[in-house]
């Protein structure tokens, strides 16, 4: 559906993971009563032609509301679901690599801290399993490797006897990337690792994620929702609408100029903390729609405050309108300038 | 009128109790007033105290925790000590509670039209069929198309903005005096955070219903809020108008909050995170509860406890370094 060959151009960057043309289907009514009634079957498209990239050493925010399928391609690029169609390359991989080995290099953090690490084994069993599984170091230096890693992430060597429960939320989700960090991966894929978490320890896992990617040289998908956290961390965000990438750009750029009338939307309704509320024309109005049911034509368009006929039938492709910038609108070129961008205080 | 305000909390104290243990102080001698149509935020962190202080308000604590002291006076009639009828009278009529999450707050059997309705009914002693009209009615201001065939679906029919703003509409049914939110936009997204804020705003202001506004957001704050307090272990640390307290902060927490949150609009600003955690309440330090983790912090503040006394015309802080924090982040 979308051209591949729309992709913005690699600028000297190396990719390590890319996806062409993901989709991912969901078949519904296989209930009971469907099966007797001999309803039709409907299906949700959860993610729908996404072409992605993920370059080295990069931090690149993938954002997006409820249902846009950000979590989906996450899962879907560590390989915990298995998409409809498209492919994933993964770079720098060697031919013949197994599925271990698959696994190993793009590892995830998770959104909760409280549900996603075993409540009934320690820290150091947990940890010391994966560096025996994948044979990370040999094995009398497994319990160096776990406080080594421990303190990678700003925990002390005592915490190898403990349990999560002895933690608390941001000590989890020190714990969680500890366990990510393990297996020596290339690629952290991160859904929402800091919007479980309070204000003021926020801070502190977000440093945690960019020391990682100044250190390690990992390369970092960031999945999140609150665009303040994604403009301090992020170098390139990639926009999702119900199930496509509508705009790509970098940070700054997509800020300051953002070219898709969704993007605009997003960030004027972020909640300023010094400016005042900002009155834009795009203001959206009604939710995203539901993927089960996505509108003909340009998928934004019932929600678009400048749809114009064209909208309604013609669906936009992801094209360049920059360098380095894609939008997926048949308007990209003809939008108003844009004043919601960062209040800068310069003139201050 | 002018003398008494609307709603005045004094000296107040939630704990809970329990035989044979000491009592776990939850919320500390906590004391603001909210007048008519005013707008009033409680900002803090996990576990400070400010849902639990909402809930006293609305008479809804959770089982086991109680008022251990102080007073909720609503038009000067102190809530405690009411006859539990008269008080029931306020609810819905007088002051009413939106919730975070409104899938769990909305019954799920019932159909959205008849919960609204059901307040009417029996507080305005409204006939089923005007009840239902106004539901409808109220649905309507809240932005919903098509109200009259809407009232008809059940909660799970609904998408979570939807739901929001059935919760708005059955808040604000009586036309309350008072309306208590309890963080009522974190569950939904964005775009719809600002259209449900909006909402709020213009509803409030055309009935000059006062708010008060329980969030851990400082930009939602920001938007919606005049006067702020500050919550941190249970007590109020810092009090003042919203925008004065975020250009100048005199509170060392309200200054670490402030400088931990990304601002959008400060792109390049290094997020400071506060050292150290919150103090376990039930066992609480003896001098300032902020004190382990301040930067500012003497040797009196762990020994003494410092209260909210004025800083500037308008501003109280708790802080006997107070006058150290000078010149906030975002000045």
């Amino acid at each position: 559906m979308t051209d591949v060959t729309a992709q913005p151009e690699v600028t000297g960057q190396q990719a390590v993971l890319r996806v062409a043309n993901i989709s991912k289907e969901y078949q519904l009514g296989h209930g009971l009563f469907s099966r007797f009634g001999g309803a039709q079957k409907t299906s949700l498209k959860a993610l729908d032609g996404v072409d992605l990239e993920l370059r080295r050493g990069e931090v690149l925010a993938l954002v997006g509301e409820s249902g846009s399928g950000k979590s989906t391609l996450a899962k879907i690029l560590v390989g915990a679901l298995n998409p409809t169609a498209g492919d994933i390359h993964e770079l720098g991989l060697a031919d013949g690599a197994g599925r271990r080995e698959r696994a190993r290099r793009v590892q995830m953090v998770f959104q909760d801290p409280y549900s996603s690490l075993n409540p009934r084994i320690s820290v150091g069993s947990m940890l010391a399993g994966l560096l025996r599984l994948h044979r990370v170091v040999p094995p009398g230096e497994v319990r160096a490797e776990s406080i080594r890693l421990l303190n990678r992430v700003g925990l002390q060597e005592d915490a190898l006897s403990a349990y999560p429960s002895q933690f608390s939320g941001g000590q989890r989700q020190r714990l969680a990337i500890a366990r990510a960090l393990a297996v020596r991966p290339d690629v952290l894929v991160a859904d929402e690792p800091v919007s479980a978490l309070d204000v003021s320890v926020q801070a502190t896992i977000l440093e945690l994620f960019r020391s990682l990617q100044d250190e390690l040289g990992l390369s970092i998908l960031f999945v999140a929702h609150n665009l303040a956290v994604v403009q301090h961390l992020s170098q390139r965000v990639a926009v999702m609408y119900l199930g496509r990438i509508v705009e790509t750009a970098d940070t700054a750029e997509i800020f300051s100029n953002p070219r898709h009338p969704y993007t605009r939307a997003l960030i004027d309704s972020i909640p300023r903390m010094s400016a005042d509320s900002v009155t834009d024309q795009f203001e959206v109005e009604g939710e995203p729609p539901s993927p089960i049911n996505v509108p003909s034509g340009c998928r934004f368009h019932p929600r678009c405050p400048i749809a114009v006929d064209r909208c309604r039938t013609e669906d936009p492709a992801l094209s360049p309108v920059g360098p380095g910038h894609a939008s997926a609108c048949l308007l990209a070129g003809d939008l108003p300038a844009y004043r919601g961008g960062p209040e800068l205080k310069e003139e201050q | 009128m002018n003398e008494t305000p609307l709603l005045s909390v004094r000296n107040l104290s939630l704990g809970v109790q329990r035989k044979g243990r000491a009592t776990t102080v939850i919320v500390d001698d906590i004391s603001f007033d909210v007048a008519e149509g005013e707008r009033f935020g409680i900002v803090g962190e996990s576990g400070s105290g400010k849902s639990l202080t909402l809930r006293a308000i609305a008479n809804l604590l959770p089982a086991g925790v109680k008022v251990l002291s102080g007073s909720i006076a609503y038009r000067g009639q102190d809530l405690q000590t009411m006859p539990a009828k008269a008080r029931r009278g306020l609810a819905g009529q007088e002051i009413a509670m939106i919730f975070q999450e409104p899938m769990t707050a909305l019954n799920p059997v019932m159909r959205v039209g008849e919960q609204i309705a059901e307040s009417p009914r029996r507080n305005l002693g409204l006939s089923k069929s005007a009840a239902m009209d106004l539901a409808i009615d109220m649905m309507r201001k809240t932005g919903i198309a098509d109200p009259a065939h809407r009232a008809r679906a059940y909660p799970h029919e609904l998408s979570g903005g939807l739901r929001q703003r059935i919760m708005i509409a059955m808040a604000l049914s009586c036309s309350p005096r008072l309306l208590l939110c309890d963080e009522p936009t974190t569950a939904l997204d964005v775009t719809v955070q600002l259209q449900v804020l909006r909402l709020l705003e213009q509803l409030c202001e055309d009935t000059e219903t006062a708010l008060v506004f329980v969030t851990h957001d400082l930009g939602v704050v920001n938007q919606t809020c005049r006067e702020l307090g500050v919550m941190y272990a249970g007590e109020i640390v810092e009090r003042g108008r919203v925008k004065d307290v975020f250009a100048d902060p005199r509170h060392p927490y309200t200054k670490g909050l402030l400088d931990s949150a990304p601002d959008f609009d400060q792109p390049d600003r290094e997020l400071i995170a506060i050292p150290g955690f919150p103090p376990n309440l039930a066992d609480r330090p003896d001098g300032c509860p902020f004190q382990p983790r301040c930067s500012f912090a003497v040797d009196r503040c762990a020994t003494a406890r410092p209260r909210l006394a004025p800083v500037l015309p308008g501003r109280e802080a708790a802080c006997f370094e107070t006058a150290r924090i000078f010149q906030g982040v975002t000045a």
